[in-house]
């Protein structure tokens, strides 16, 4: 059996910032990394690897150099790395990549069946939350967003039961199986690769699917497949600082006043 | 008096093949461990193991080390006797007797007065032992057997020679004074008869004395007396060792996971070890009560070298794991207690290298089987992918700054690189270091640059803690670099930094002068390129960050600073330059939360509250977190943490 891991490779957001003239990201020289939330989808898909001995599979969509994405997740215990790689994918939304990883994993459930298939909760540079139920809603399959506990797992009644993170509260779910699971952080703490393990990564094949192998109608993947498109990117308007009086001359009455007007703006609870 | 040699030389010859065969099967067991070049520059050695060995320099610092001074060289000159003794017991005529008397008198008058300084010296270390042992544990029945065995030898000498004297059979008695004295002793109680039964007893005593001691000598600790004279032989001889590098292929081991990937000098190491305790009394872990305890991790690389030795060497793949449970394994709380501050190999009086096998065993846990403490998961992913251990946006390296004016290096056009490492850009209270250094370096005139944006961790954490593969990745990016840049002299605030590009570096053939602050501080002072006025800190107690004093012998450099800047000389604290007591932080340790036993910082700055200071000052921005915490734990606002640059810095005159 097949557990999936979808994973993105993403621009370390951090690191960003918007040009003002443009509007768009500035992304020279900044270091691509794992989508955090994807490193808790891939360590869940290597547990159910060490724990029932299936085979784990990382799949992305991104350009030729996503690889270096994969075969961190191959340093890291994946068993195959699938690379989704063609022009006709660029300048996807979330309908257009949903289709192509949901094409990925119907084509490998023609070798062995996928039980399950893991997204982080969303990526740190879209941040819509969209493609994992996407892939769900496209393959037909149970879909269990924000989880951060499986609680039972069942492959004989073909069920599985997970705790959902919602806010100010949990939710126990099951669902049936095969199932997409989106995760959050505190499903698991990611692991760290051994040094065999990267080195055997170097030398390990990244399979590249393009759309000759997944054959989708070009109307339905990239640019043309992607009903949403960015009209403009800025970053918000931020109001201008104050210094609070005089630290090094009077700290307790600077401390005071920074107290008093905190708790005027509710900011801070006694 | 002499027995037959017919009984004694089949005796001597057995117990002489099962000295050999003991010693060949134990110290054959080094042969398991890897390569290493511990032979250059003999002279150098001999010099070291003279002086070390020989004059037991380390010894002699500790007390009762002179009283190991006696018996250490009691035994090699009653070796002399002792072989004369044994040759004689197989062979009669073989004595000194044979010498002309203007020798043979005098030389068994220094026997006589050895023997009985011997017989002293194990009867105070006995009651030392007794009294007040060097740790708990040493209060052993091992410990005194041996102590009794020595002594049982010395009186079996005088027993012997008196018996001699008093029957009138040793021409020389005049010559012997002590023994003399057992002569008329035992003259006095004793027919002729029974002064030859007396005699015959005290030779068998002796000889006795001897075999066993030669016999048991290989199964304890006193194989120290064999292994520590070469071990000083073979020591490093550029001070403290530094980490060597790895070959990463597919298919290679790395660390030390199991005895054979340690060295032969490694493993050599654990032979000599006398389980003196000084190195734990050194250690910041052990004092502080953490399970690390440098003694215990030679004692159970040994013990696991005589388990597993026999079982690699007999071609088995089964063997114990150098990290674990029980005596023959290192706990892993160990290994990751160690702050790698060096105490342990400064303290050692027969050189053992405790410090690099702990890395090994670091090195091994980390890129074998990815098993470390968690709070590192996350050290090493901020190191990966921001190259600084906070995971701060490359970009903010230069915001430290402010509104100074910071230029570039560039080559030909600056002189002088300041690295300013990790903390001196990124930690809010290392960043005003850095500005002290910055304003120091302007008002001297000094032609320098930083790298900006461009600069990376050195990667000193990384190796400290065993990550070497990411390390090494590091060392090659920074050592690229700065030969692109053509950069020749480097200044660093960060005494880990300036071990690393200094020393480390050197590995990846990056040959620059590096320079910590206070040793260029100081010079632009003699130089008087700076103008100060005399600053008022108080009274100044001065720490010595590990990576500068110990491994690297930078002492006197921040005294002499602190000295000119303020006009006095530092006080001292009770443990200082070479057995100065580490803050907590090296070793990767900093990133890391203390667990386990009392906190190293606490104990440091309790040490540095006894000479009632107003400043403590340091040189190293680890320390300054680690003495900050704690004085804001045991004297809040009583007393300042400074920086020596800081210091200058606030006698500039602007």
């Amino acid at each position: 059996m097949y557990v999936v891991a979808c994973i993105k490779q993403v621009p370390d957001t951090t690191q960003v910032q918007i040009d003002p003239v443009t509007n768009t990201l500035v992304r020279d020289g900044i270091p691509f990394i794992v989508n955090p939330y994807d490193s808790h989808a891939l360590e869940e898909s290597l547990c159910m690897k060490d724990r029932y001995g299936f085979k784990a599979v990382a799949l992305s969509m991104g350009p030729p150099n996503a690889e270096a994405t994969l075969r961190k997740a191959l340093s890291l215990g994946a068993d195959r790395a699938i690379l989704l790689s063609d022009r006709a994918f660029g300048g996807a939304d979330t309908l257009s990549t949903s289709n192509v990883l949901a094409a990925a994993i119907r084509k490998l459930a023609e070798q062995d069946e996928v039980g399950l298939v893991f997204c982080g909760k969303q990526t740190i540079d879209g941040d819509t939350a969209q493609v994992g139920p996407g892939i769900a809603v496209r393959l037909g399959i149970s879909q269990l967003t924000l989880v951060d506990r499986i609680e039972h797992l069942d492959f004989l009644a073909r069920k599985i039961r997970v705790r959902r993170k919602l806010e100010g509260r949990y939710e126990i779910v099951e669902a049936k199986l095969p199932a997409m699971i989106t995760v959050v952080r505190e499903l698991n703490q990611p692991r760290y690769p051994t040094v065999p393990m990267r080195l055997k990564a170097v030398q390990s094949d990244v399979d590249v699917w393009d759309n000759g192998v997944l054959r989708l109608d070009t109307n339905s993947i990239g640019l043309k497949g992607s009903p949403t498109w960015v009209s403009r990117i800025f970053s918000p308007e931020r109001s201008q600082g104050e210094i609070v009086g005089d630290g090094l001359k009077d700290p307790s009455g600077t401390a005071r006043d920074l107290v008093e007007r905190l708790l005027a703006r509710d900011l801070l609870t006694v | 008096m002499q027995p037959d040699p017919i009984v004694f030389a089949p005796l001597l010859i057995g117990a002489s093949l099962l000295f050999c065969w003991s010693c060949y099967t134990r110290l054959g067991l080094v042969a398991l461990g890897g390569a290493e070049d511990r032979f250059s520059n003999p002279g150098q050695r001999l010099k070291a193991m003279f002086s070390l060995a020989l004059l037991q320099q380390r010894v002699l610092s500790r007390p009762f080390g002179l009283n190991h001074l006696l018996i250490f060289w009691s035994f090699l000159v009653l070796a002399l006797a002792n072989g004369e003794f044994l040759l004689a017991g197989i062979f009669p005529p073989a004595r000194f007797s044979l010498l002309p008397a203007a020798w043979y008198g005098p030389l068994l008058t220094v026997f006589d007065l050895v023997s009985l300084a011997a017989l002293v010296a194990v009867c105070v270390a006995a009651c030392r032992r007794a009294i007040n042992p060097p740790y708990r544990e040493a209060r052993s029945l091992e410990a005194f057997g041996i102590l009794a065995l020595i002594g049982v030898l010395m009186i079996a000498y005088f027993g012997l020679h008196g018996a001699e004297i008093a029957a009138g059979t040793e021409p020389a008695a005049a010559a012997m004074p002590v023994s003399s004295a057992a002569g008329r002793l035992l003259g006095g109680h004793l027919g002729a008869s029974q002064l030859g039964l007396a005699g015959a007893c005290f030779w068998w005593l002796h000889a006795a004395a001897l075999l066993f001691f030669l016999n048991y000598l290989p199964f304890s600790k006193h194989l120290h007396i064999l292994a520590a004279l070469p071990n000083c032989y073979l020591k490093e001889l550029d001070g403290i060792p530094v980490p060597p590098r790895e070959e990463f292929v597919e298919g290679g081991r790395l660390g030390a996971g199991r005895i054979d990937d340690f060295t032969w000098k490694d493993l050599f190491d654990s032979f000599s070890c006398t389980e003196c305790g000084r190195c734990q009394q050194q250690c910041p872990a052990t004092t502080t009560g953490k399970p690390l305890n440098p003694r215990l991790v030679m004692h159970s690389i040994k013990e696991n070298l005589l388990v597993s030795g026999p079982l690699i060497k007999a071609g088995g793949s089964r063997s114990i794991p150098l990290v674990g449970e029980g005596g023959q394994s290192v706990a892993a709380d160990a290994i990751w207690s160690c702050t790698s501050c060096a105490a342990c190999l400064a303290a050692c009086p027969v050189c053992i290298e405790q410090l690099p096998k702990l890395t090994k065993l670091r090195r091994h846990q980390v890129q074998m089987h990815a098993d470390f403490p968690r709070e590192l998961l996350l050290l090493f992913e901020n190191l990966e992918q921001r190259s600084n251990p906070w995971g701060i946006a490359p970009a903010e390296r230069t915001k430290w700054s402010g509104s100074l004016q910071v230029p570039t290096y560039e080559a030909g056009r600056t002189e002088y690189l300041l690295y300013v490492g990790c903390s001196g850009s990124f930690d809010p209270r290392s960043k005003q270091v850095t500005l002290a250094l910055a304003q120091i370096l302007n008002a001297a005139g000094v032609s320098w640059g930083i790298l900006g944006k461009e600069e990376k961790c050195c990667g000193d954490s990384l190796r400290r803690l065993g990550n070497e593969y990411l390390f090494d990745q590091f060392a090659r990016d920074n050592v690229a670099a700065f030969q692109a840049r053509g950069v020749t002299k480097v200044i660093t605030q960060c005494p880990h930094c300036f071990t690393t590009l200094k020393n480390d570096y050197r590995q990846y053939g990056l040959e620059i002068e590096v320079i910590p602050h206070a040793e260029f501080i100081e010079g632009l002072l003699r130089e008087g390129r700076l103008q100060l006025q005399e600053v008022d800190a108080g009274s100044v107690v001065f720490h010595d960050s590990c990576y500068l004093g110990r491994h690297n012998g930078v002492y006197q450099a921040p005294r002499a600073v602190l000295e000119l800047a303020t006009g006095n000389a530092p006080l001292e604290m009770r443990r200082n330059r070479e057995q100065s007591f580490c803050c907590g932080a090296g070793g990767g340790r900093m990133w890391l939360e203390e667990h386990l036993g009392e906190r190293i910082n606490l104990n440091r700055v309790e040490e540095a509250l006894d000479s009632h200071p107003d400043t403590i000052c340091v040189t190293c921005p680890y320390c300054m977190t680690m003495i900050e915490d704690g004085v804001k734990e045991l004297a809040s606002g009583m007393i300042e943490v400074r920086d020596v640059a800081e210091v200058v810095a606030r006698g500039l005159r602007s």
